[in-house]
């Protein structure tokens, strides 16, 4: 029943409006060598594709796509795995439409 | 950034954080609304339909100029499977009234032409401004907030926080708990633009007509969770959500739900050959009445998805977060008409009025129900939807088997699927949460 469909999520953010903070990122991941199980499920759960596995097995988080909705926050901030603030006024994400 | 004390700042833009602002204009108290998008709606996201009745408490002749998109003619109720749906439809001309009931709404757009509202109403609106923490004195009283401005402090009487479901501010300062993933939906949604006649054609309508289909079943994979369509003058918001302790414990990933939702057969059709222009993400409160925080405090309250103020069952936030709103701006009104200070005993009065509301009423009503989806969303979102499509299939297709023989195979697989204890403890809970 696991037939994952192939889904470009870049694509998709494409089609939205951004300011990027530069050098500012909103969110970020305690250091760690082995990724918590809170972390790894981000992988799968952030619906902007922000957390990736690096080559040495590590969560990391590009926030550039970000949606600020907040899963990330509700999964990974009470464990400390990782720190959630709102972008700086006027930056990230503009919806459009909403 | 601001020297002069304000009556009171709302945090938010939002349906809370404007109903909020203008009702505290329009009763001629000094009100900053700071919100951190470039506009006000720039942030903000629902599916969405606006219920005129709680607008038209706050702007009686918003149909004047408010930017709406289709009135609501009809309601579409889906159980899928993944092949099939069975629908519940309502559909009536009494909806084609002068005032209408329900519209579909475009966010970004509404929330601009609010705030133009509000604006007008006196209110001072600060956009591009991130409230970064309350300003609390040494008896943890809130006395004002701290922004991402350059001397960033402002002061004021009492703080209305109608920061959203994700509001960072109350939680920081321990006034109520960080939402947890059970009570959290996260739903995706994306903007589908086709020509006017296009959807009119497919979905049935004529002139401003509008139409809502809200679906459940095997698309949600068995989570507890729901799929939406509404028709807009010249776009379809489509979206699926789901709560997010069961995105936790499955795996599934919700662009892949969203992908699988637009290709279900009943779904494909309608949005065939749109172009897409937004991908959006938002959590949905999910908790219910036992999920509401303390709503009031020492120089400050809590408003609308911040207080987890939605009814789940019913699809209503929009409204509540607006009635919401409305209500702590007219007791914070009436403390100060007093002269009495913004303590916590005092504002005990929104809290009071919120009780005596629909929206405290409608949210204790159900307010076992999202427990029992929760825990048996096996059940509710894929057993029952997959059984009630083959019992359709099996009522409507003609194969020469005699109809006593097909009832009995219907049964048959009911009982098989939930055993008869099962299926009765179903119905006894199901109508006592509903009850």
């Amino acid at each position: 029943m696991t037939t994952e469909l192939a889904v470009r999520v870049e694509d998709k953010l494409f089609y939205n409006r951004y300011l990027v903070d530069a050098g500012r990122a909103h969110i970020k991941v305690r250091p760690h060598t082995v990724p918590t199980p809170a972390l790894l499920t981000l992988l799968k759960v952030c619906p902007a594709r922000c957390y990736e596995l690096n080559d040495s097995g590590q969560v990391e988080v590009t926030v550039d796509g970000c949606v600020e909705c907040g899963t990330c926050r509700v999964i990974g901030e009470p464990s400390g795995d990782i720190e959630w603030s709102y972008p700086r006024g006027g930056y990230g994400v503009l919806f459009k439409f909403g | 950034m601001i020297e002069e004390r304000f009556d009171a700042i709302v945090v938010g833009a939002g349906m809370a954080g404007n109903a909020a602002t203008l009702t505290l204009a329009q009763r001629g108290l000094k009100v900053l609304q700071l919100e951190r998008g470039e506009y006000s709606g720039s942030k903000n996201v629902q599916g969405a339909i606006l219920y005129a009745d709680m607008l038209e408490k706050l702007i009686p002749d918003f149909r004047e100029d408010a930017p709406l998109e289709r009135h609501l003619v009809e309601q579409r109720f889906w159980m899928m499977d993944d092949r099939a749906h069975v629908g519940l439809h309502y559909r009536s001309e009494d909806f084609n009234e002068e005032r209408p009931n329900r519209y579909t709404i475009i966010r970004a757009q509404f929330d601009k032409w609010f705030s133009s509202k509000v604006r007008e109403a006196g209110a001072t609106v600060l956009c591009e401004t991130t409230v970064t923490e309350l300003v609390q004195d040494a008896y943890g009283r809130v006395i004002g907030v701290r922004t991402d401005r350059h001397d960033g402090e402002v002061h004021a009487d009492v703080v209305v926080l109608a920061e959203g479901v994700n509001g960072l501010l109350g939680t920081r300062a321990d006034l109520r708990e960080r939402p947890k993933p059970d009570n959290v939906a996260l739903a995706v949604k994306e903007m589908h633009f086709l020509p006017r006649e296009t959807i009119e054609a497919r979905f049935n309508l004529k002139g401003d007509e509008g139409t809502v289909i809200e679906a459940a079943g095997t698309i949600s994979r068995g989570m507890t969770g729901m799929g939406f369509i509404y028709a807009n003058k010249e776009c379809v918001s489509l979206g699926i959500g789901c709560l997010v302790a069961d995105f936790q414990k499955t795996g599934e990933t919700p662009y892949g739900l969203l992908e699988r939702f637009k290709r279900h057969p009943s779904v494909a059709p309608l949005i065939e050959g749109s172009e897409v222009k937004e991908y959006s993400a938002h959590l949905i409160p999910e908790g219910g009445y036992n999920a509401i925080p303390q709503l009031y405090g020492e120089g400050w309250v809590v408003v609308g998805d911040a207080a987890q103020l939605n009814n789940a069952i019913h699809r209503e936030g929009s409204n509540l977060a607006m009635t919401s709103g409305r209500i702590a701006a007219e007791a914070i009104f009436q403390v100060k008409s007093r002269k009495d200070p913004m303590t916590k005993d005092n504002l005990a009065l929104y809290k009071k009025m919120l009780d005596d509301s629909f929206v405290i009423k409608d949210l204790k009503k159900y307010k076992d129900m999202p427990q029992l989806m929760h825990i048996q969303s096996q059940n509710f979102f894929l057993t029952y939807p997959q059984l009630v499509s083959k019992a359709m299939q099996n009522f409507v297709r003609v194969d020469g088997i005699p109809k006593i023989e097909k009832e009995k195979t219907t049964l048959r697989s009911f009982v098989k699927a939930r055993s008869w204890t099962g299926l009765f403890g179903d119905a006894y809970r199901f109508a006592r949460a509903w009850r």
